[in-house]
């Protein structure tokens, strides 16, 4: 089986019932994905899969043989962060960050659909994901900052003088 | 390790699956992933419908056929068609599982000890629908009534029903972060004006309510009659007390709807 992970075609050698959560973690060493519940219960797996956000735990790889993969390594490095990282990034939209990566490829899904910076709206794009910590409106509050086009200061945020941006943004 | 068929055809996967036996059928994945991963479920041989071709939806004239493989997020598209097949689609889980979910594996799922799982076998029942399957005696196309008591054993290749001139769908929700369906009534008005009503979230699989159809015009009658034709489930989401307190109203709510639609 093959995929393109991130951009780079892969062979893949897990037997063919493999949760595509498997492959990226154990096989791949990709570790962004986070396994949750895998259950399909909390979204922390998700990743795109042709575009489309989906919960890599409840799909088995040979399922989705020749497929483009997308993890969060695949949106921006630490040095060069997309437009949904910089966002999570100043909005600190993240705590323990155990949610976060399958929240930003949700996110990444919803902007490319063109999603608008409605609530509402948002809330049902990342309806199936679960965060323990954050309460939920500044994640919401960054997805509607980059559907609105916004760009960040991340050296800013970054020194910590950016304080008094915290939830007074969106 | 088990034995993995993947067909490339909608006949090459009736073939692969011949009479079923010792065969799982993986569709969308969302319920028999998490089985394999606990280990309640060690497959000895699986046949994956992922690039069998049976998904699809097709229209010509009144007749509506949703093959197995169809997504359930597809289903939101045909809201001005069958307004409550769309409204009942859009209560299952959220967008990513909807976009994985398939109708065939709502209909074949069994029920789950406390999660729901075949919400829509009840707007199917409703619509009197046809399933088009395949196994030990060749093809087979029967009433979902039918089907529904006697699923082992078969693929599921389409299932198809008549566009209703109205159709309602009304679910009591048990918030979660999905929403659960503890109980969901779907009403329907064919085009010769029989009124059908079925519910999910009972115990065991969904049901038609004949003694609540033959009142439909009195939705409180029809409502009480309701109760009758049911035994309720009682799980983690809802007490069969609960359901059954709750299934008389949403029953006069479907009903009241229909007749607004009129
Ligand atoms: C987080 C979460 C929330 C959910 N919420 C809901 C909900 O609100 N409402 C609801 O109804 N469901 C819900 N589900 C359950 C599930 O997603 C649906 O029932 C779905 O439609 C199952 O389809 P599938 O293709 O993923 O099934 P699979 O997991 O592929 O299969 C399910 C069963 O059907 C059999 N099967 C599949 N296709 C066929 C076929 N063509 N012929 C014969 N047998 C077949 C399989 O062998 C298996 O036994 C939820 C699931 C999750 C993970
Ligand atoms: S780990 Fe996949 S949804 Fe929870
Ligand atoms: S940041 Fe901890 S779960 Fe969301």
């Amino acid at each position: 089986m093959n995929l393109t992970v991130n951009g780079v075609d892969t062979t893949i050698e897990s037997g063919p019932l493999t949760s595509l959560l498997d492959v990226l973690r154990e096989e791949l060493g990709i570790t962004s994905a986070k396994a949750g519940c895998e259950q399909g219960g909390c979204g922390a797996c998700t990743v795109l899969v042709n575009g489309a956000s989906r919960r890599s735990c409840l799909t088995p790889v040979a399922s989705i043989d020749g497929a483009a993969v997308t993890t969060v390594e695949g949106l921006g490095s630490p040095e060069h962060m997309s437009p949904v990282q910089q966002a999570f990034t100043h909005h600190y939209a993240a705590q323990c960050g155990f949610c976060t990566s399958g929240m930003m490829m949700a996110a990444q899904a919803y902007i490319e659909g063109g999603g608008s910076d409605d609530h509402e709206a948002i809330q049902e794009a990342l309806g199936g994901h679960v965060c323990r910590c954050t309460g939920y409106v500044k994640i919401i509050d960054a997805v509607a900052a980059v559907a609105r086009g916004e760009s960040f200061d991340l050296s800013v945020t970054a020194a910590g003088t950016a304080m008094t941006n915290i939830g007074g943004m969106a | 390790m088990a034995e993995v068929l993947i067909p490339a055809s909608p006949s090459e996967a009736v073939s692969l699956y011949g009479d079923g036996a010792g065969t799982t059928v993986i569709a969308g994945g969302t319920v028999v992933m998490p089985e394999i991963t606990y280990g309640r479920l060690t497959p000895g041989r699986v046949l994956l419908l992922s690039n069998a071709g049976l998904d699809g939806v097709t229209i010509d004239g009144t007749t509506i056929t949703l093959g197995a493989t169809t997504r359930i997020d597809t289903l939101a598209a045909l809201g001005d068609q069958v307004a409550a097949l769309a409204t009942c689609a859009d209560n299952i889980a959220d967008g990513e599982i909807r976009g994985q979910a398939t109708v065939g594996g709502n209909l074949c799922v069994s029920q789950g000890p406390e999660a729901p799982r075949g919400d829509l076998q009840g707007v199917l029942l409703a619509l009197d629908a046809t399933v088009r399957s395949a196994g030990a005696d060749g093809e087979r196309t029967e009433a979902i009534e039918e089907f529904l008591s006697h699923r082992a054993g078969r693929l599921v290749l389409d299932v198809s029903f008549e566009r209703p001139s109205a159709s309602a769908f009304s679910a009591l929700d048990y918030p979660h972060t999905h929403e659960y369906t503890v109980l969901a009534v779907t009403g329907v008005r064919a085009a010769d004006g029989t009124i059908r009503l079925a519910a999910t979230g009972l115990a065991g699989t969904a049901s038609r309510l004949h003694a609540a159809e033959a009142l439909a015009s009195d939705p409180t009658a029809a409502g009480a009659a309701a109760v009758g034709d049911c035994s309720f489930a009682d799980d983690a989401l809802a007490s069969a007390w609960y359901r059954e307190q709750t299934l008389p109203v949403l029953v006069r709510r479907v009903l009241n709807q229909l007749e607004e639609s009129a």
